[in-house]
């Protein structure tokens, strides 16, 4: 059953405003977050989906504040545990376009273990993760994605527990869909957006989000303009792997199994590393890699299909329908072994 | 136990007719004992007696064969007159091996009768239970009970010797030689038993034979041999006419939500993640998928909670289960569904703690937890059932409650009415209670916290009603607009109305039901599994003439409104619970009178005869 509801014909013609809330956005000025919910809103029309259909349901965190926002359902839950009650819902309705919103510490810490699995279901949820590699709404201690030896203040000396990566972990949670995109970079986190959302299954977006308050300047490798044209490694389907200004392009090239840097010239073009969505094993290696010895690949490493969680039990629901008809409960109840007793007594 | 002694005509052995008897069918986790309990408890109802079991089996999924650890049991009482409980003591115990006897003897009463299986008896097995020697070679064994030895295992073998079976296979089935033989001592009548193997079966004959020929050579070796000199007769039980199926709590948990989801047209939910003793309620759902069912095996109690709550959201019917421990780790959800003013039914299937504890031994120690075991001011409606049977009306009640009235309802279940099974008079689900729901499709004048000005409930809203957008979420909202709020007395507002939007649930209980005399010496209130106990315990005190008289709670919060009221009425009240005192705690708060515990924890069902003594005691005090 695909989440369109009333169907695309009767959508209306919407706007970025109808999906703008009445309520009185609280995010610190200059905070990322503004941009992702612009770049989302926008998005919105072009789902074709009934605005009816569509709920935002997240947990806690500076991220999860963002379903009072929308102009669609929304359920503001607890921490971490947003992908568990849109499974819930998801299960109950079908017909809903779901997105999950979420943080790094709310998807990746609290939430870690719900995390692993609606991907490993393949939930139809599109789960927007907003990594600002710090915790924003306790006021600033580090987050599971901060990086090691982190100084915040519940670390003064520096964190002393290494990163997760959102990517690899997606991908080793068995996601179906696994992009990321960054606050700063509108067209393409729109581009991603709208790829992310119409992923049947669990798709999961990174997007790199700036905390200016309290993790400022965390993604500037991909914000200075510099070290972006130096970094930046697009990722399009088909396409080799290629970065840098265009005078010193690089290609990232595998040698043996291991992924290696070189100057883009000296590559025979049978030995480029081809962009495939659909290799699995190739976005693993894709979502390791990270600067400053490596590129910082945004866009989309993986898109492939799989069952998806709901379905299979709709399914099965539908097969024990058309088999034996719906259920009875007075049939139930008199089912099986049963012994009458007359008005006598016995 | 009252008996006639009446010779059977043309037998030469007398038949004796009995108004009960407790028996306990006991050996090794591989020795078949819940099969053997469960089909002796067929053929008991099918001889229209009245009965009520206590299934008993090991922690261990693959306990070391011999062990005292690996005892397995299923105890029955049946009669010809009401039974509540399964008994407190045995009128006769079946102990397949050393283990089981040394575990169990004790529970047996002087002059019961005490099979045993003599081939078990052997020097592995004596050591294994902690013998020193051999306990049947001691003579007062056999004084002190009616003790008769018996080589079922190489009577079993006998009986089926030619047929093809590896001896494995026919030492299995000694389990049936003991059924036939205690059927044969109770008269109880083999065709279900017979009809059982049948279908049991259907595919492998040779199985269906051989379980057939040692179940009719126990009951021809009670016939024939020549210690059992009288067999009994227990009359049918004078039960309301209808038609009956035995049911334990767990299934009859799964179907009153499979009726609630029928008779409102919605869908259940069910997210649950396996735990001892709640796992079999989350099995017998998952078989019906052609009813309005989607179970959620979900990764943690905490995503059951919260996938339960994302389908009430969702219109549909949020369920999630589980024991003490799991109902811990969803105490935040619960608190979600509290102040998001959503439906939602937890059932606790109450297990002994604390932590961990003895996940197969029951206990009903969470009545605070459920009143009171969340962060802040959380109240949710709390109903408990007094039988297996009761566990369906239970289940449908909270449903329609939480669903009137969008709150989170508990129902506190226990692995003694979870395991146990009673015969249950099947009613028709028409005569239960209707179930109506009205979403909200009306956009004018719309706001997610209108209230119901009879019910203070919140309007349900689909996702998916067009003009009707809206967010709810955990924090504070303003009442009616529901948005975010910090204003102090707004707060104090909301927690007034969350508060009396469940103490209004008491609309729905029906007067109070005493059983006996409507003030008097004692009143005994009991909630949960205790029920059978308390009134076995009451009547027999009525009976010996005591002004003693007993009321069952169903509703522990709220409370029922008539309660106060009736605890004045007695000079004395107690109240019996597995716990160290809750109810009590609760009901000398509520209403400042001077209730008296009586209280034993020790992961078993409190023994009628216990609850008796402690009624007479206190009824004697000044
Ligand atoms: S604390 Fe950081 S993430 Fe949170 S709103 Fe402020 S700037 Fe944004």
């Amino acid at each position: 059953m695909s989440p369109t509801g009333a169907g695309a014909a009767a959508t209306p013609k919407y706007t970025k405003k109808d999906f703008e809330s009445d309520q009185d956005v609280r995010w610190c000025p200059g905070c990322g977050d503004y941009a992702i919910l612009s770049a989302i809103q926008k998005s919105m029309p072009d789902l074709g989906i009934p605005k009816e259909n569509i709920v935002f349901i997240s947990g806690i965190g500076c991220s999860s504040r963002f379903p009072y926002y929308m102009n669609t359902y929304g359920f503001h839950t607890i921490h971490g545990r947003a992908p568990a009650l849109a499974t819930g819902l998801k299960v109950a309705r079908p017909d809903l376009k779901i997105f999950v919103v979420t943080g790094d510490g709310d998807g990746l810490s609290i939430g870690g273990n719900h995390m692993l699995h609606v991907l490993r279901r393949n939930v139809d949820v599109t789960v927007l993760l907003f990594n600002n590699r710090i915790y924003g709404l306790t006021k600033g201690q580090y987050s599971p994605t901060s990086e090691l030896g982190k100084v915040t203040k519940s670390t003064p000396l520096g964190s002393a527990d290494r990163p997760v990566n959102p990517l690899a972990f997606a991908l080793g949670c068995g996601a179906t869909f696994v992009g990321r995109t960054v606050d700063r970079n509108i067209p393409h986190m729109d581009e991603m957006l709208k790829r992310a959302a119409a992923h049947r299954g669990t798709a999961f977006l990174e997007i790199l989000q700036n905390c200016n308050v309290y993790n400022d300047l965390a993604w500037n490798v991909l914000y200075d303009k510099e070290s972006k044209v130096l970094h930046e490694l697009r990722l399009e389907h088909g396409k080799p792997l290629l970065f840098g200004p265009p005078d010193a392009r690089q290609a990232v090239i595998m040698q043996g199994v291991t992924p290696k840097v070189v100057d883009a010239k000296g590559v025979a073009e049978s030995a480029l590393w081809i962009h495939d969505e659909k290799n699995v094993n190739a976005a693993k290696l894709l979502a390791d890699l990270f600067a400053p010895d490596f590129p910082v690949p945004i866009g989309v490493l993986e898109d492939i299909a799989a069952p998806i969680y709901e379905n299979v039990l709709i399914d099965q629901e539908q097969h024990a329908l058309s088999d034996r008809g719906p259920g009875d409960i007075a049939k139930l109840l008199t089912s099986g072994d049963t012994w009458k007793i007359s008005s006598e007594g016995g | 136990m009252s008996e006639t002694a009446t010779p059977v005509t043309g037998g030469r052995k007398s038949r004796k007719e009995l108004s009960r008897a407790v028996i306990r069918f006991a050996g090794d986790s591989g020795d078949g004992m819940q099969l053997t309990g469960e089909q002796f408890t067929t053929e008991s109802a099918w001889a229209g007696n009245d009965l009520a079991t206590l299934p008993n089996f090991p922690a261990e999924i693959r306990a070391p064969a011999g062990t005292l650890f690996g005892v397995s049991s299923f105890q029955l009482q049946f009669g010809s007159q009401r039974v509540y409980t399964p008994g407190d003591r045995l009128d006769c115990l079946v102990a397949m091996n050393p283990a089981a006897l040394k575990v169990h003897l004790s529970d047996l009463k002087p002059g019961g009768l005490l099979i045993v299986n003599t081939a078990a008896y052997e020097k592995r097995n004596l050591d294994k239970a902690g013998y020193a020697q051999n306990p049947l070679d001691d003579p007062a064994l056999a004084e002190r009970y009616r003790l008769h030895k018996v080589d079922m295992s190489g009577l079993t073998h006998e009986a089926i010797k030619d047929l093809p079976l590896n001896t494995k296979e026919k030492d299995r089935t000694k389990n049936f030689f003991a059924l036939g033989l205690v059927s044969w001592i109770y008269t109880r009548p083999l065709e279900p038993t017979l009809d059982w193997i049948g279908k049991k079966f259907a595919k492998n004959p040779q199985f269906a034979e051989a379980n057939t020929r040692v179940l009719k050579a126990g009951h021809a070796f009670g016939e024939t041999a020549e210690f059992f000199e009288e067999s009994y007769g227990i009359a049918p039980a004078e039960m309301a006419p209808g038609l009956y199926r035995a049911m334990t709590g767990n299934r009859a948990l799964a179907w009153g939500l499979l009726a609630a989801a029928q008779r409102s047209q919605l869908t259940v939910v069910y997210g649950a993640y396996p735990i001892t003793p709640a796992s079999s309620v989350l099995e017998e759902l998952a078989m019906h998928k052609r009813f309005r069912i989607r179970t959620i095996q979900a990764e943690d109690e905490i995503a059951a909670v919260t996938a339960a709550i994302g389908a009430s959201f969702g219109g549909a019917i949020g369920v999630t289960c589980s024991s003490g421990p799991g109902i811990a780790l969803k105490g935040e959800g619960i608190g979600l569904a509290v102040t998001a003013e959503l439906p939602l039914v937890i059932l606790n299937i109450q297990r002994a703690g604390p932590s961990t504890g003895m996940p197969t031994k029951t206990e009903q120690a969470d009545l605070m937890q459920a009143l009171y075991g969340r962060n802040s001011e959380s109240p949710i409606v709390v109903l408990a059932p007094a039988t297996p049977g009761d566990c369906f009306y239970v289940a449908y009640e909270a449903v329609r409650i939480a669903l009137k009235y969008m709150v989170p309802v508990m129902v506190l279940s226990d692995g003694f009415l979870a395991n146990g099974s009673e015969p249950w008079l099947i009613p028709d689900p028409a005569t239960l209670p209707p179930i109506d729901v009205t979403f909200r499709t009306e956009k004018e004048g719309f706001f997610p916290y209108l209230r119901d000005p009879a019910t203070l409930a919140r309007p349900w809203v689909r996702p998916g009603t067009p003009g009707l957008e809206h967010r709810i979420g955990g924090i504070e909202k303003q009442d009616v607009t529901g948005n975010i709020s910090y204003d102090p007395e707004n707060h104090d507002h909301m927690v007034r109305t969350r508060a009396e939007k469940v103490r209004r649930v008491a609309q729905e209980i029906p007067p109070t039901s005493i059983n006996g005399p409507a003030t008097g010496d004692v009143l005994v209130v009991g909630w949960g599994g205790t029920y059978g106990a308390i009134t076995a315990a009451v009547e027999r005190a009525q009976a010996d003439g005591k002004s003693v008289a007993s009321i069952h709670l169903r509703h522990l919060n709220p409370l029922p409104p008539d309660l106060g009221h009736l605890l004045r009425e007695y000079r004395k009240v107690l109240v019996p619970e597995i716990n160290s005192g809750q109810l009590v705690r609760v009901l000398r708060a509520e209403y400042l009178v001077d209730a008296v515990g009586f209280n034993r924890v020790r992961g078993l069902p409190l023994a009628s005869e216990d609850i008796y003594d402690a009624v007479i005691q206190l009824g004697s005090q000044k």
